[in-house]
């Protein structure tokens, strides 16, 4: 068997071809791709180590078929920076202390950046308590073994309240 | 995970005939089947991929009122449908409250429906499980049951049905729309799933190849929606499965109930809907007693499954009574941050 697969990650064509159809998103990332970002915690959509961005909305890549997704468009947390240029969650991580070993990072990361796109997209904007409240809950599928939670949460605040004033400013 | 055939359909016909072959499974987003095939629960020799097919990725509101769900609409975009969310509140607030924000991008409308247990024996390849295979015992007679049944069950299988969706759905009265190679046949979501009796590995009125389409919200559904909350008590705030949930609707007209909804989940392997306990609530005052007496008839006849899940009737009893009290209080006018949660700082959903 063998199973012509095109994907665009980070912004560049990747055509792959899979002998298998039994591979999931998160392995062609992983082993084919060498894309080591993205994290299998536990393979079975429990922990979130494995949220990447499908066609600019997050999901869990280990509970996705890789060749059911022929065509999409896949960021990870490889195509966030700018060069040395960090993204502005990635920079919030480091300033608010999100996270401690670092193995539930990138998927934090992209998993907040899918939040704040969805906040946007909702028109939700994140001022007082009970948006801090919508934050938790909004990353509650993101399980961190070293307990980072109080500065994980401090830092995707941070970055959506600062993206809501950049498009403020910009509006 | 066993090798398999994939096949992309790319039309319902084709979806219907490739299904139709023994051991052929559909593949939606997979947030359940390729858990089940990891774990070697399902093993399908061949899988058919229906998100590519046209025409069912919709909501689409109809000139009579109802409202049509195209099969494949996801979770989330489910959810956060304006009309979705304005007319049928507690849809959108169960599906908010379900599984988590990645999994709700990803898990499709019917692919819900069709969520297998989470009894933890179902899951395990090494325990006997009459719903995995017919025949062969439930070792969770007799095992760790706090997620399990108090209504409804057999002594051959006690599981319980996982999804939220699916108890607005049935308090709704929804239709489920399925494609056959006979035509197509609406089945109201009530006889759709079915009880687990002598048969548990018969879990809905689906023969093999039946494709599920859409689901479709009645005219008479859009009338609660100034009255309408789904409550789900569950082991932690977020991202668990219900222990407990209810969906509860009302009219209310000059002070009392015009016309009620209620249904339970996390209590049997089907949403739990008993007529006897809206039609207590028809033309009561919406008071207290009113609503003890509804939830009272909604659990008539519970039985505990084991002594672990004794307290659940209980347990459901209260969820209701605090559903319609909710219920009354009026669907509020944004989403509370945490949808569904006895703990969510929303007025009215203070946990007393
Ligand atoms: C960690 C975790 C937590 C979760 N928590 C919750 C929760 O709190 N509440 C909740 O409700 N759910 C929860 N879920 C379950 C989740 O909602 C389901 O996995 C999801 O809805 C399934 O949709 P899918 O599109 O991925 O279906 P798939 O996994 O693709 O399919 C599921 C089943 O439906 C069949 N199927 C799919 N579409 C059709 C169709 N159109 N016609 C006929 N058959 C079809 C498939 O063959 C398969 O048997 C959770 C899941 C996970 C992994
Ligand atoms: S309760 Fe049902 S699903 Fe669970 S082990 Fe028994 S037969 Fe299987
Ligand atoms: S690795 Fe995907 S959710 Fe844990
Ligand atoms: S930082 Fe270690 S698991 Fe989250």
């Amino acid at each position: 068997m063998s199973i012509p697969l095109r994907l665009t990650v980070n912004g560049e064509r990747r055509d792959l071809v899979l002998e298998d159809p039994r591979v999931t998103l998160l392995d062609a990332l992983r082993e084919r791709l060498h894309l080591t970002g993205s994290k299998k915690g536990c393979d079975r959509g429990q922990c979130g180590a494995c949220t990447v961005l499908v066609d600019g909305r997050r999901i869990n890549a280990c509970l996705a078929l890789a060749v059911s997704l022929d065509g999409a468009s896949v960021e990870t947390v490889e195509g966030l920076a700018n060069g040395d240029a960090l993204h502005p969650v990635q920079a919030a991580f480091i300033a608010h202390d999100g996270f401690q070993c670092g193995f539930c990072t990138p998927g934090q990361i992209m998993s907040a950046v899918g939040l704040i796109r969805e906040m946007r997209e909702a028109g939700e904007s994140v001022g007082d308590a009970a948006d801090v409240e919508r934050v938790r809950e909004g990353m509650s599928g993101n399980l961190c073994r070293c307990g980072a939670y109080a500065g994980i949460t401090e830092a995707v605040v941070a970055a959506a309240r600062a993206e809501a004033q950049a498009g403020e400013k910009a509006a | 995970m066993n090798l398999f055939a994939y096949t992309r359909a790319a039309s319902i016909a084709e979806a219907v005939t490739a299904a139709a072959e023994p051991g052929a499974a559909y593949l939606a987003a997979g947030t359940n089947l390729l858990d089940l095939m990891k774990g070697g629960i399902a093993t399908p020799s061949r899988l058919v991929d229906i998100t590519r097919l046209p025409g069912l990725d919709a909501v689409e509101p109809q000139p009579d009122g109802s409202t049509r769900i195209g099969a494949l609409v996801r979770n989330s975009d489910l959810a956060r449908n304006a009309h979705v969310a304005k007319t049928y509140p507690m849809v959108a607030e169960a599906l908010l409250a379900g599984a988590s924000a990645q999994l709700r991008n990803a898990a499709t409308t019917a692919g819900n429906l069709l969520q297998r247990t989470r009894c933890a024996y179902f899951y395990d390849p090494a325990s006997p499980c009459n719903k995995r295979e017919p025949g062969a015992g439930c070792q969770a007679i007799g095992g760790a049951t706090r997620i399990h049944a108090v209504l409804g069950w057999s002594e051959h299988c006690i599981a319980t049905h996982p999804s939220d969706l699916c108890v607005p759905l049935a308090a709704l009265g929804a239709q489920v729309e399925i494609a056959e190679a006979g035509g197509r046949r609406t089945v109201p979501i009530g006889d759709f799933h079915r009880l687990p009796s002598d048969h548990p590995e018969r879990e809905t009125v689906l023969e093999p190849g039946a494709l599920v389409t859409a689901v479709i919200l009645p005219p008479e559904a859009a009338a609660f929606s100034g009255h309408a909350r789904y409550l789900k008590v569950r082991d932690r705030t977020s991202y668990a499965f219900a222990t407990v949930s209810a969906a509860a609707a009302l009219t209310l007209e000059n002070g009392r109930i015009g016309a009620a909804r209620l249904a339970l989940g996390g209590v049997a392997l089907k949403p739990w809907r008993v007529a006897e306990a809206e039609d207590a609530l028809t033309g009561a005052t919406p008071d207290a007693e009113a609503f003890s007496k509804a939830a009272a008839a909604l659990v008539a006849g519970a039985k505990p499954s084991g002594p672990e899940n004794a307290f659940k009737i209980e347990l459901a009893r209260r969820t209701v009574v605090r559903a319609l009290t909710l219920a009354q209080a009026g669907t509020p006018a944004r989403m509370p941050a945490l949808p569904a949660s006895p703990f969510s700082h929303a007025a009215g959903a203070l946990h007393a």
